[in-house]
């Protein structure tokens, strides 16, 4: 099949760069709300009281490490190395459910703490603005396990590295956001 | 030419292409025949639209009149809004972009046509929801913008705010869906020489339009989210009680919302850049000015949105702020506005129906414009606030301007689509009578408005002493729904034995008018190469594009999986609805197993 397009790029790329452009805008208005939120909550426990920051923070770790398992499984499918790219694609994956976990993990001691969805404001803007990224980052994982599986199919070799490409560019994306949650909700605290 | 593959595509063959019957265009993925599909149900909704409008305008033709209750007319208003916004211009607008910027640019489909169908049937379907609320008599009731806390769970406790939170999140889907596929298309899909200047007016605008949709959608998605949470899971987003503010409502909804005007006005103002030039047999004047003004209404529009909330006491600051950018993106418009009517000085006019209704776009559109300044201003938008000064600005810069732009854009490309030319009598008869319509039914409401008269009040007492100006604008809509038989008559009668219409009966200037009418599947027998911005104006403008193809040419297949999946998502908000979990549940596997199918079904464009 030929590629002819005006750019010369896979119109594929084009519109994913569009999407995550319009997902910046959703998870700008997620962050913009938290922010504009915090400290306004009448009743607790809120950011200090209940957000622990070395245990995300080893989360917030083996998130970024999942971004550089990404890059080598591109780069091992770009060559056509199957076993490393089913290493990587699979270590990606598990990286990703190791950080849902954690994420399962802060959810439930918060609920056991006494800090629901629907207890103040903070709750409200924290579970809905995690929950998104988190439900981004299941998505990313149901994608590299499909991945992972069409690899086991011998159906992802060097020609269809783009499939892998696009992932790639939706999980380090997810990861940025995930920086940035990091940075506004945990580490600068001004409620 | 493929240009474009699917995660896989060439384990099996792919399927042959049935051109008939009610299953292959369920089926389809082709972008002329999607068009269509938008069209018809777009316009089939803005009569429902209409009706409701009319019964609006039969209530308040007298004063203390009980024709509708109260609760029945807040459905009324809520649901004309809501329908003539989402279900209507924005799908009309759809129809075109669907059917005329593949062949304006030279290609043979959209990037993703099976994406395109998906859309489509989101939006069908998701309007079909939100329409549904009226058989259980709970249909939405609080307007089209649904405040808070007037949409909270407290004020609205029935299903009715339910319908139309899920409705417009489903909406959101099939036009996010759309804008990346139609971005994708126009910026990657262009043939050889199709440069970004030499472009045609109308697939620019729906440029600009597309971003404004894949940037606008996300932050109403994330405030219906919010409000959707509040009054199912009791979050306290818009809970004031819990330090909640309401107004991050607005924020939200107007931060869309102003967007979303040029998201309706924008496709029309390239149709019109279209029309005139056609029909004036003069080039755009000013083809970069009026691409550029376009370029810069999109930024600008995001920097508005609090001219909707001078009401609410931001603050000296803001107001200020926002009314200063408010009157500055008049002068965008404006510099249109002077390149239409330049277009037209000097030129051997046409008066034909698509140029008639082009030209009523530019007058009423003005009209519309003058009185959207004047609320720019904060001390006269207090006065106007929640009248109906407001409802007649919104009526001339969206009926007088999106669909007289839309209507014109009917009779421009109907020969296009059809083969056949509506006819030019009753075309005329349609113009004039909407034209009167139109006039007679929105002016007096600024007089009324300016008088006292609120908006989305059920009825009013005679002492108001506006009852007369009420009873004109009522036999004004009387007017445009004439209006409206005589269009039909005039669908009908066409599509029976309307004239044949050559390749290009208005001696238009772009592609689309380089092929035969209604055009073959594969719309051009070889990819042309452009020369030119003007390529039918111009000696060698483009390659030549022989009647046959010279060699076969591949059709895509349709495929079912884009219904199914768009079938999924409705079963997610029915589920929502009714508050069933495994209803919900099992919406979205279905959603997730049929986008496997999909992806994974060989399609070769």
């Amino acid at each position: 099949m030929t590629h002819h397009t005006s750019t010369g790029l896979d119109s594929r790329k084009i519109a994913f760069w569009t999407f995550i452009g319009s997902e910046c805008l959703l998870f700008g208005t997620l962050i913009s709300t938290y922010l504009v939120y915090e400290g306004r909550s009448v009743v607790g426990p809120t950011t200090r009281e209940i957000l622990n920051i070395p245990i995300t923070s080893v989360s917030t770790f083996d998130l970024l490490m999942s971004s550089l398992a990404m890059v080598l499984a591109l780069a091992a499918v770009s060559r056509g190395d199957l076993l490393w790219s089913r290493i990587w694609l699979g270590t990606t994956a598990l990286l990703g459910m190791v950080f849902l976990g954690f994420q399962y993990y802060e959810f439930s001691a918060f609920v056991r703490e006494g800090l629901t969805i629907q207890t103040n404001l903070f709750g409200s803007t924290f579970f809905t603005l995690t929950g998104f990224h988190g439900g981004h980052v299941a998505v990313g994982v149901l994608l590299l396990l499909t991945l992972l599986t069409r690899s086991f199919q011998g159906k992802l070799g060097p020609d269809r590295a783009m499939n892998v490409e696009l992932t790639g560019l939706y999980w380090h994306f997810v990861d940025v956001v995930w920086i940035v949650i990091f940075t506004v909700v945990y580490l600068i605290q001004t409620g | 030419m493929s240009v474009n593959s699917d995660a896989v595509s060439s384990e099996e063959h792919a399927p042959s292409v049935a051109r008939s019957g009610v299953w292959s265009w369920i089926t389809t993925t082709d972008h002329k025949r999607i068009g269509i599909l938008y069209g018809i149900s777009a316009f089939f909704f803005f009569l429902v639209g209409g009706l409701e409008a009319l019964l609006i305008r039969l209530q308040l033709a007298s004063a203390n009149n009980d024709l509708v209750s109260a609760e029945t007319f807040n459905q009324l208003f809520t649901m004309h809004g809501t329908t003539m916004v989402f279900l209507a211009i924005m799908p009309l607008s759809a129809a075109f972009f669907n059917f005329i910027i593949p062949l304006q640019i030279g290609a043979r489909d959209v990037a993703f046509p099976r994406l395109n169908a998906f859309s489509y049937w989101v939006f069908l379907l998701g309007g079909v929801f939100l329409n549904a609320s009226f058989l259980i008599g709970a249909a939405p009731n609080a307007g089209w913008f649904g405040y808070v806390n007037l949409t909270s769970r407290q004020f609205s406790p029935g299903l009715n705010i339910d319908f139309w939170v899920l409705g417009l999140l489903v909406l959101g889907v099939a036009s996010l869906a759309a804008g990346f596929n139609f971005i994708a298309t126009i910026i990657n899909m262009r043939a050889p020489g199709m440069r970004l200047m030499r472009m045609p007016v109308f697939t620019w605008m729906s440029l600009v339009t597309q971003f404004l949709v894949v940037t606008a959608f996300p932050v109403i998605t994330i405030a219906l989210v919010f409000l959707l949470f509040d009054r199912t899971f009791g979050t306290k987003f818009y809970s004031p009680a819990a330090g909640g503010d309401v107004l991050l409502w607005q924020h939200l909804f107007w931060l869309f919302g102003h967007p979303e005007v040029y998201i309706l006005v924008l496709p029309a103002m390239g149709i019109v850049s279209e029309v005139l030039p056609t029909f004036s047999k003069k080039p755009l004047f000013g083809y970069a000015v009026i691409v550029y003004s376009g370029v810069l209404i999109g930024f600008m529009g995001w920097g508005v949105w609090s001219h909707h909330m001078f009401a609410a006491g931001l603050g000296p600051i803001a107001d200020s702020v926002f009314a200063v950018s408010t009157m500055m993106i008049a002068i965008p418009t404006g510099v249109k506005i002077f390149n239409w009517i330049a277009t037209m000085w000097g030129g051997q006019i046409e008066f034909k129906t698509p140029m008639l209704f082009a030209i009523g776009f530019v007058a009423m559109f003005v009209i519309g414009g003058l009185s959207g300044v004047m609320h720019a201003s904060p001390p006269a938008d207090l006065q106007q606030t929640d009248t109906y000064f407001v409802v007649a600005h919104i009526h001339y810069v969206l009926f007088g301007g999106s669909m007289m732009g839309l209507f014109s854009g009917i009779y421009y490309w109907w020969p296009k689509v059809t083969g056949r030319l509506l006819n030019e009598t009753i075309g005329k008869w349609h113009f004039w009578l909407m034209m009167i319509g139109l006039n007679v039914a929105f002016f007096p409401m600024h007089f009324s408005g300016l008088l006292g008269m609120p908006r989305r009040v059920y009825t009013y007492p005679a002492e108001l002493g506006v009852e007369s100006y009420n009873l004109v604008s009522t036999v004004g809509s009387v007017i445009l729904a004439v209006g409206m038989l005589v269009f039909l008559y005039n669908v009908i009668r066409s599509l029976r034995r309307g004239e044949r219409a050559g390749n290009n009966p208005w001696g238009g200037a772009t592609l689309e008018w380089a092929i035969p009418s209604p055009p073959p599947p594969y719309n051009f027998s070889v990819i042309p190469e452009v020369r030119s911005r003007l390529p039918l104006w111009r000696e060698g403008g483009v390659s030549e594009i022989p009647a046959s193809p010279p060699e076969p040419i591949h059709v895509p297949g349709g495929s079912v999986w884009p219904v199914l999946t768009a079938v999924g998502i409705i079963v997610i908000a029915v589920g929502a609805v009714a508050k069933s979990v495994p209803l919900a549940i099992g919406g979205a596997v279905l959603v997730l197993f049929f986008a496997y199918r999909w992806a994974f079904e060989p399609f070769e464009m």
